[in-house]
């Protein structure tokens, strides 16, 4: 008896439609939101995330609306996030349906945020993203989309974030998003063993291999992932399975 | 018949109301003591911190028409901190009394482990549960919480119907007569949870 290793799909949007890009770039139509919200739901998927990857101000009532749908085809926690600046902006996203939301480069101008957060919604309800890029010997934060570098170390801005009260790190590998590589164990493994919150892995998935080891040797305790989901590469249900045949605690759906 | 949702401002009452709106239930939002009063059956939904639940309670005068509505047998369902309001006190507002209603205390999980508690997590049964009917042991819920009530240290083990075990072994499932109440969320839980909500629409209805 134990704690799931969670399966996380993604959905990145415009605001309304589904996107894609490698490595942060070259985005393209991937789908209708709500649709492949009903499919992860069957399918078992343990979460869902939608985030807004344009965030701009006039695009967030379409947004909203996309969490409204999205949360209605749900019997699963759902994080949505991107853009999200302020209280308000918070509140908007959860009274829209999102049972978490994500903040990123708020958080890294305006730290605080966290804590108002964390006190309006409780911890469990505040998701700190961190994009990390590997600079020499340790990973560095970026903001913007993953477009600005910034001073702050991942391990250490991981520690603060947890210690003003996220709930968890979903924790995204600028070095391997869209690459289809793997997971980024290393930076995993480095921010897990640090922080005492829950950490999701993101960013380079493509093999059932590539979960084993991020929960194995990466100590995640969810793995994110969102192109393989949507082009059916992977189906979640198979996925589970061999995980399952590999020892790995996961939730089977009946 | 409706199933009345207490309505403190909790972030998952909607998603509380979409569940047992899929599940063909009538539902209504209710906020002051009348409609506690009123209420055939009542849902209190919670998430967040224990705190906020048991002012909201205070502020609203709700505290003595829950208390009486729960006494005159009204079936009553606690979600998360909807259970938690259920004991006497907790580690997480220490100053504050609960409903008082079941014996024992919420207490903080542990330093031992990763916090909140959050994810899919087994439930174990303890005896027979008209609200796990036709849910096998070892079925998993959705948990999102640091404060439960600790199992086999204090009293409430009479009312345990299923416990779960995370830096500790605590109480997920509680029943006494038309009391229930769940740590985990069932309306985030997927076929499993929407069985929980579905016992309770029929033992309730």
């Amino acid at each position: 008896m134990s704690l799931a290793h969670r399966i996380i799909p993604c959905l990145d949007t415009d605001g309304e439609r589904v996107v894609k890009g490698v490595n942060f770039v070259a985005l393209r139509d991937a789908g209708d939101p709500v649709a492949l919200a009903r499919r992860y739901n069957a399918e078992g998927a343990d979460e869902l995330v939608v985030l807004d990857i344009a965030a701009t101000r006039d695009r967030r009532p379409t947004f909203l609306e996309t969490i409204r749908n999205v949360a209605a085809e749900l019997a699963i926690p759902l994080t949505a996030g991107g853009g999200i600046r302020t209280l308000d902006d918070a509140r908007a996203v959860v009274r829209a349906g999102a049972d978490k939301v994500t903040v990123n480069t708020a958080a890294v101008l305006r730290p605080e945020l966290i804590s108002e957060l964390s006190e309006e919604f409780g911890s469990q309800a505040v998701v700190l993203a961190i994009d990390a890029k590997r600079d020499g010997e340790c990973w560095r934060v970026m903001t913007t989309g993953g477009r600005v570098s910034t001073d702050l170390e991942a391990v250490s801005w991981a520690r603060k974030g947890a210690g003003l009260g996220a709930g968890e790190i979903l924790l995204t590998s600028m070095d391997r998003d869209g690459t289809q590589s793997g997971f980024d164990v290393a930076l995993t493994a480095a921010i897990s063993k640090q922080v005492m919150v829950p950490v999701i892995a993101s960013g380079g998935a493509r093999w059932p291999q590539h979960f084993a080891e991020i929960f194995c040797e990466g100590a995640a305790d969810a793995a994110l992932a969102a192109s393989i989901f949507h082009d059916d590469i992977q189906s979640i249900r198979s996925l589970k399975e061999f995980l399952a045949s590999h020892n790995i605690q996961v939730r089977l759906p009946c | 018949m409706k199933i009345s949702l207490l309505d403190y401002g909790a972030g998952n009452l909607p998603s509380v109301e979409r569940a047992l709106q899929r599940l063909g239930a009538q539902t209504e939002r209710i906020s002051t003591s009348a409609g506690v009063a009123k209420a055939s059956a009542l849902i209190l939904p919670g998430v967040g911190h224990y705190g906020a639940l048991v002012r909201a309670l205070d502020r609203d005068g709700l505290r003595e028409s829950l208390i009486t509505a729960i006494g005159r047998g009204v079936p009553f369902l606690g979600i998360c901190l909807g259970l938690q309001a259920l004991f006497q006190k907790s580690d997480e507002a220490p100053d504050l009394q609960g409903l008082q209603i079941l014996p024992g205390s919420v207490r903080f999980l542990s330093d031992a482990v990763k916090l909140p508690h959050m994810g899919w997590d087994q439930v174990q049964a303890k005896g027979a549960s008209r609200l796990l009917e036709g849910i096998d042991s070892g079925a998993y819920f959705y948990f999102a919480h640091s404060y439960a009530v600790p199992y086999g240290r204090e009293e409430p083990a009479l009312e345990t119907r299923a416990i779960c075990s995370y830096g500790g072994e605590f109480v997920a499932v509680a029943e006494k007569e038309t009391i229930f109440a769940v740590q985990f969320h069932p309306e985030k839980s997927g076929g499993a949870g929407q069985r929980v909500l579905g016992n309770f629409l029929r033992i309730a209805t």
